[in-house]
């Protein structure tokens, strides 16, 4: 008989911090909203954690799921497995408020908050600048290095940054 | 709920994803400006990434072959794309057009399927829904600034959009289960989306200074949803396919 472990939720989640979205490595996915549900089980002992992704090409998805069971395995699981599906809907609100403190210090401009609304220019301008906080910005291109990235400028320190885009 | 017309559907819907993919990932390295080649690269990125969600339902759901094979080890008549897809990229205003075309359909059709009783499908459309935004609202740009441009730039506009007109109609050719779709609430059929697209890309055409062509039913190319296809999409598949088939026994991805 396979000893009880009684690990709790609370651990699977506080272990998860140190998984970083390779993209963006400040960020864990629990701080980037990423993670939608764990389900534990004690005999035998089975981690079961849902994921939803930023964008649905990630291709970065393979290896956080990777990264997740290999830490998660950590805490002595049997077994963890890491199902992805759309069932929540990842948005850029579900961003912690922490996270977008460190994406701005990353040199990352954060994503503007959609509140489930259609996208307008208000969220496409009104983006801060991350290196001198003016908001006299605009946007460049909404496609950059990748997927979640825009392209903008400032004019107020003439240098071209990068977005986290809403969506 | 019918199975085969959901596989229908999604199958469609996952061979327009992958192809307009692969042809968008050829501006990588050659796109007119910077931020162009890394706009279609990016939106080679999500399509590929949409057509590997939409072939990983039929996988994981329907028992079909997985995302891999249905992409990299299928015969030319088993593709169900739309031939417009399948056109070569050309220069630069036929490729924006397409675009432009291509992706209101999309985006029109996403919006749809939010409201599918097919559970698995609404889901993942209410997600593509926000990324295909970025790609419509990309589109609309270049339509406006290439059209409202030079005197060449808006003859070659105008060109592309008569040349791509009567292909791109050939999105919404109907399937063999459209009762079924629009019965079962699965999805409300080709006829509505084609008229939501018109009514949608009209008037931003006709504000670019664009005019709309004349439709003539005759003309409208048919043949890719019943596995159909231009002498472009062979060529497109050897290609896409080298890799796999050179070593098929032990590729590993």
């Amino acid at each position: 008989m396979a000893e009880v472990l009684n690990i709790k939720a609370e651990e699977v989640w506080a272990i998860l911090e140190n998984v970083k979205d390779p993209e963006i490595p400040v960020i864990s996915v629990v701080e980037m909203g990423m993670i939608t549900g764990i389900q534990i089980s004690d005999s035998p002992n089975i981690a079961c954690i849902t994921m939803t992704p930023t964008f649905v090409g990630c291709p970065a998805i393979d290896l956080i799921k990777k990264s997740i069971r290999e830490e998660v395995l950590k805490l002595g699981f049997d077994k963890v497995e890491v199902m992805v599906d759309f069932e929540t809907k990842w948005t850029s609100d579900r961003m912690k408020p922490e996270a977008k403190e460190k994406l701005e210090k990353f040199g990352l401009a954060p994503p503007t908050i959609l509140n489930d609304e259609e996208l307008t220019e208000v969220q496409l301008n009104k983006v801060r600048c991350p290196h001198c906080h003016s908001t006299d910005t605009t946007l460049r291109s909404a496609f950059g290095s990748t997927l979640c990235r825009a392209i903008r400028f400032c004019f107020s320190c003439q240098q071209g940054f990068e977005q986290f885009k809403p969506i | 709920m019918n199975n085969l017309a959901i596989k229908d559907l999604l199958l469609k819907m996952a061979d327009d994803a992958l192809i307009i993919g692969h042809r968008n990932s050829e501006w990588t390295g050659i796109g007119p400006i910077l931020e162009e080649d890394l706009a279609f690269s990016s939106m080679a990125q999500d399509k590929i990434g949409h057509a590997q969600a939409l072939y990983s339902i039929l996988h994981e759901t329907f028992g079909e072959a997985d995302a891999d094979t249905l992409a990299f080890k299928r015969e030319e008549k088993d593709f169900k794309c739309c031939q417009f897809v399948e056109q070569p990229i050309g220069e630069y205003d036929f490729s924006i057009v397409r675009h432009f075309l291509f992706d209101h359909a999309e985006l029109i059709r996403y919006d749809m399927l939010t409201l599918s009783s097919f559970q698995q499908l609404a889901q993942l459309a209410r997600k593509v829904k926000g990324e295909i935004k970025y790609h419509v609202m990309h589109a609309d740009i270049f339509v406006k600034k290439l059209s409202l441009g030079t005197e060449e730039s808006k003859a070659r506009m105008q060109s592309s959009l008569n040349y791509a007109w009567h292909m791109a109609l050939g999105i919404f050719e109907k399937g063999e289960f459209e009762g079924e779709l629009a019965s079962e609430n699965i999805f409300a059929g080709e006829e509505e989306l084609k008229k939501r697209w018109l009514e949608k890309i009209t008037p931003i055409l006709e504000a670019a200074g664009l005019k709309v062509p004349l439709t003539e039913d005759s003309k409208i190319v048919y043949g890719g949803r019943k596995g159909f296809h231009s002498e472009y999409l062979k060529p497109l598949l050897d290609e896409m396919c080298e890799v796999v088939r050179s070593d098929e026994a032990t590729a590993e991805w």
